[in-house]
């Protein structure tokens, strides 16, 4: 490999395009706004899990009040996103607990929240299904066929079982949802705390029956996603429109937090079986995977969410006979959607703690099973892909040993209160299959006096989004970074550049943009911007996304390049557990992962250690109670995240092989460090003694386990 | 009602059980104090009332009559501990820094990791993982005074 030229911005940790403001209180947020004339809105939500409404009745003087009920939507009653079948408010049917029914707006929230309490609704119950295993509705199928299995059992000497469960998980932005809507001649403009801006633009446009140029959408700062802020702001937005339309005043719905955890998405709960096959020296011959996805009421995204969750739910290993029979059903508790991992940490979770199990059957030490079996350069993965040169399974996991001195490490933790295991985990960057080819991104970079304007509507949801795309942009150009100036996601201003999602942002998009600007430069002939300008006019440059021609996939066959690239990594947790309360600790956690390029290393860094910290709440102490339906413990008080005092010390290692067809080499980072956390501290509990093949691993549960005489 | 707010003295006409939060937001038109979760669990409203930090979402403006409230729009002499939020990645969205840097701003001259994960236990951050929110507040300490840590 020849050695790159030197860069100048890229890999730099230059100061954050938000950060200033940020720090000083001044970033404007959904609920920072506010609008001559403008009125608060809220939703009254259904309070039974199924079944229908039989009438509603508003004990309170609705003078001043606006109303919106099923009759006020000009368009179609649903939230566009794949299936359509989500209403945007119930006509009758009522599907789950919080769905929306009436919308209610007024300028004063006193009056608002009596009239909240004073509507009635009676209802004619149904029963409802919780359980996943018992649910009448199939959203979506998926089958994965590689070899055959009766062949690879075939050449197996054990075969190793097990089922393994995982939760909801609530994204827990600290800023709740919230949307402004303004009516305009002819149409609304939204302003949202959101991920896609076109994504709602679409929701709004099928719910009010307007064209596209009469429906403006804005991201304003937005206080952190992770997934729940991709598909539920349509819906909000959707509300929040509808009673400014009918108010022709400027509406403002801001969720409180109990609404929140009650009525919006969290990750998917599953049920995951593994049936593998294994020679007597420890290699994969054959492995059968059923993944079962709770979806919640309404498809939503879950299909998607399916089809991620299966394509790495044989995790990063080769393996000639596969399996995998993947479904998501429905339930009536409220759907749920993409949370940062989007199925990978699901499945992921299912397998690694399959392969300490497979470890201990054979009496090898994880670490040598999992060398073993890793995914090298030139193996393919379970739909046939042939893995590339930046395939860095046994790098990331060498390194990872290496850097704990896990074998030792171990041994010297026998006996003690403390364990040690680790997890070898992949993650497939941008969008499955062919997602990417039926989005067909668009970038635009403009020609400003100073330098350029970068016009994506990638959202800066706190990922450094503005920042990486500057950077490129100013590298690939030869600008000084400050000439680089980012729009605001607006879709009055900025082309469709697809969701910020699937970590896409800085591989997808910013391949765009640096596109834009490689065109830009040979535009510019060495002149500044300003000589250009005078001498020839405006310049914008637009790029689509171009499938780079070895990418294959067969959606029908399921078969072909699932991602473009896979950013890969390896975590070592090390758990402290009190012997009495059954209380544990984590210690440290060691993440390795292999990014392609790292753009920015202190926002890479804080990439992989937010996403672990998510995860190590995943796996330890973030548990939604269902009860009926409904969310029992919808408040922060009780739905518990990680604090400074829960955290473990993290280390983090990155490590480059740059991707060929990422910017500057660049893959996606955001998502990866979700998927690894949990199965690692799963298997250090499982040196301490306890078979954890559920999560969040709960001193209650872990003491089940004891009785059980699982546990020490 | 009558208190001082980042040094000026200031006379709101609200209800005393009007939220400090709401008061600042809206009547001061201050909106860099945030909410998060309106119970006084997850510290993004958190200000300055004589000094300490307080969920400003948990007190009723009645109780501030006459005393000192600073929020981060007041807070001076804390430059290099907003410049190391930005440099250290201590903020990544945004919506718990305010409150972050009101908190870390009562700490001590150069304080340890502990003292730092202590005060800081009642800011909740779902972005960073609180490593760059640690190494910011270091750094400003270790500039303030001399390179100890």
């Amino acid at each position: 490999m020849t050695a790159p030229r030197a860069l100048r911005i890229v890999g730099k940790s230059v100061p954050r395009k938000d950060g200033l403001a940020k720090v000083t209180g001044l970033a404007a947020y959904i609920d920072d706004l506010t609008y001559p004339g403008l009125l608060y809105g809220t939703t009254i939500r259904s309070t039974i899990p199924c079944g229908e409404i039989a009438s509603i009745h508003l004990d309170f003087d609705t003078t001043g009040f606006t109303i919106v009920d099923v009759r006020d939507i000009p368009g179609r009653n649903v939230v566009a996103l794949i299936d359509d079948d989500q209403p945007c408010l119930v006509e009758r049917e009522v599907r789950h607990y919080a769905e929306p029914i009436l919308l209610l707006a007024h300028e004063d929230r006193e009056r608002l929240l009596e009239a909240r309490a004073k509507t009635r609704i009676e209802y004619r119950p149904a029963t409802p299904v919780f359980d996943p295993e018992r649910s009448p509705k199939v959203f979506k199928r998926l089958a994965i066929d590689k070899g055959s299995l009766d062949e690879g059992f075939a050449l197996a000497d054990v075969v190793v079982e097990g089922e393994y469960r995982v939760p909801h998980q609530e994204q827990l932005y600290i800023e709740p949802n919230g949307m402004l809507a303004i009516p305009a001649e002819n149409g609304v403009t939204v302003h949202g705390s959101l991920q896609c801006p076109y994504y709602v633009q679409r929701a709004l446009r099928v719910v009010l029956g307007l064209p596209a140029h009469r429906v403006r959408v804005v991201q304003v700062e937005t206080g952190g996603g992770f997934g729940g802020k991709e598909e539920y702001p349509s819906m909000l937005a959707c509300h929040a429109a509808l009673l400014a339309l009918k108010a022709r005043r400027p509406v403002k719905m801001v969720y409180d937090r109990i609404e929140d955890l009650e009525a919006t998405t969290k990750r998917h709960p599953g049920v995951i079986r593994h049936r593998t096959g294994v020679t007597r020296d420890g290699r994969l011959a054959a492995m059968d995977i059923d993944v079962l996805l709770d979806g919640g009421a309404y498809a939503t995204l879950s299909a998607v969410v399916l089809s991620r969750g299966v394509l790495h739910a044989t995790g990063p290993y080769r393996c000639d006979h596969v399996r995998v029979r993947g479904r998501v059903v429905m339930t009536h508790t409220p759907p749920n959607g993409a949370f940062r991992g989007f199925g990978a940490p699901q499945t992921q979770f299912a397998v690694e703690v399959q392969m300490d199990r497979i470890a201990e059957t054979l009496g090898l030490d994880p670490v040598t099973l999992r060398e073993r079996n890793a995914l090298r350069a030139g193996d393919t993965t379970a739909t046939g892909q042939r893995l590339g040169r930046d395939t860095s399974a046994l790098r990331v996991l060498r390194e990872a040993v290496r850097r704990t001195d896990f074998r030792r490490r171990r041994r010297a933790l026998a006996g003690t209160n403390r364990g040690l295991g680790l997890s070898l985990f992949f993650h497939g960057a941008g969008f499955t299959g062919a997602g990417e080819v039926k989005l067909a991104s668009k970038a635009t970079l403009e020609l400003v006096e100073r330098g350029v304007r970068v016009r994506v509507a990638s959202a800066e949801i706190g990922q450094g989004s503005r920042t990486v795309h500057a950077q490129i942009v100013a590298e690939t150009l030869g600008l000084p970074y400050d000439a680089v100036e980012i729009a605001q996601a607006d879709t009055d201003q900025v082309p469709d550049s697809g969701p910020t999602v699937a970590s896409r942002t800085a591989m997808v998009v910013g391949g765009l943009l640096q596109r834009c600007a490689a065109e830009m430069k040979t535009r510019l002939a060495g002149l500044t911007p300003r000589q250009y300008l005078k001498a020839h006019g405006p310049l914008s440059v637009t790029k689509e996304y171009r499938k780079p021609p070895e990418i294959e996939w067969d959606e029908e066959a399921y078969r072909g390049d699932a991602y473009g690239t896979y950013g890969w990594a390896c975590d070592v947790a090390e758990v402290e557990l009190d012997p009495d309360t059954c209380e544990v600790r984590p210690v440290r956690v060691t993440a390795v992962a292999e990014l392609g390029r790292v753009l920015h290393p202190v926002m890479a860094r804080g990439q992989i250690e937010g996403g672990t910290l998510q995860a190590v709440g995943y796996a330890l102490v973030e548990q939604v109670v269902m009860r009926d339906g409904r969310m029992a413990n919808a408040q922060l008080a009780n739905y518990l995240i990680p604090t400074t005092r829960d955290t473990p010390a993290i280390d983090v290692v990155l490590l480059e092989r740059p991707y060929r067809h990422g910017p500057f080499g660049a893959k996606g980072v955001g998502e990866l460090p979700m998927d690894g956390p949990a199965p690692a501290i799963a298997n250090a509990l499982r040196h301490l003694g306890f078979d954890v093949r559920e999560i969040p691993a709960t001193p209650e549960r872990l003491m089940e386990l004891t009785r059980k005489g699982k546990g020490l | 009602m009558r208190f001082t707010l980042n040094g000026k003295v200031v006379n709101v006409r609200a209800h005393p059980m009007k939220r400090l939060l709401d008061v600042l937001r809206e009547d001061c038109h201050l909106t860099g104090t945030k909410e998060g979760c309106g119970e006084g669990e997850c510290g993004a409203c958190t200000v300055l009332v004589n000094g300490a930090a307080v969920t400003s979402c948990l007190v009723p403006v009645g109780q501030v009559r006459g005393a000192r409230v600073t929020t981060i729009e007041g807070l001076k002499r804390h430059r290099a501990l907003q410049e190391a939020f930005v440099s250290e990645g201590g903020a990544q969205c945004g919506i718990c820094t305010p409150g972050m840097i009101m908190t870390a701003s009562t700490l001590g001259p150069s304080p340890s990791l502990d003292e730092i994960r202590s005060a800081l236990a009642g800011n909740l951050c779902r972005c960073t993982g609180y490593g760059g929110i640690y190494r910011a507040v270091q750094r400003a300490g270790k500039k303030k005074h001399g390179g100890r840590l």
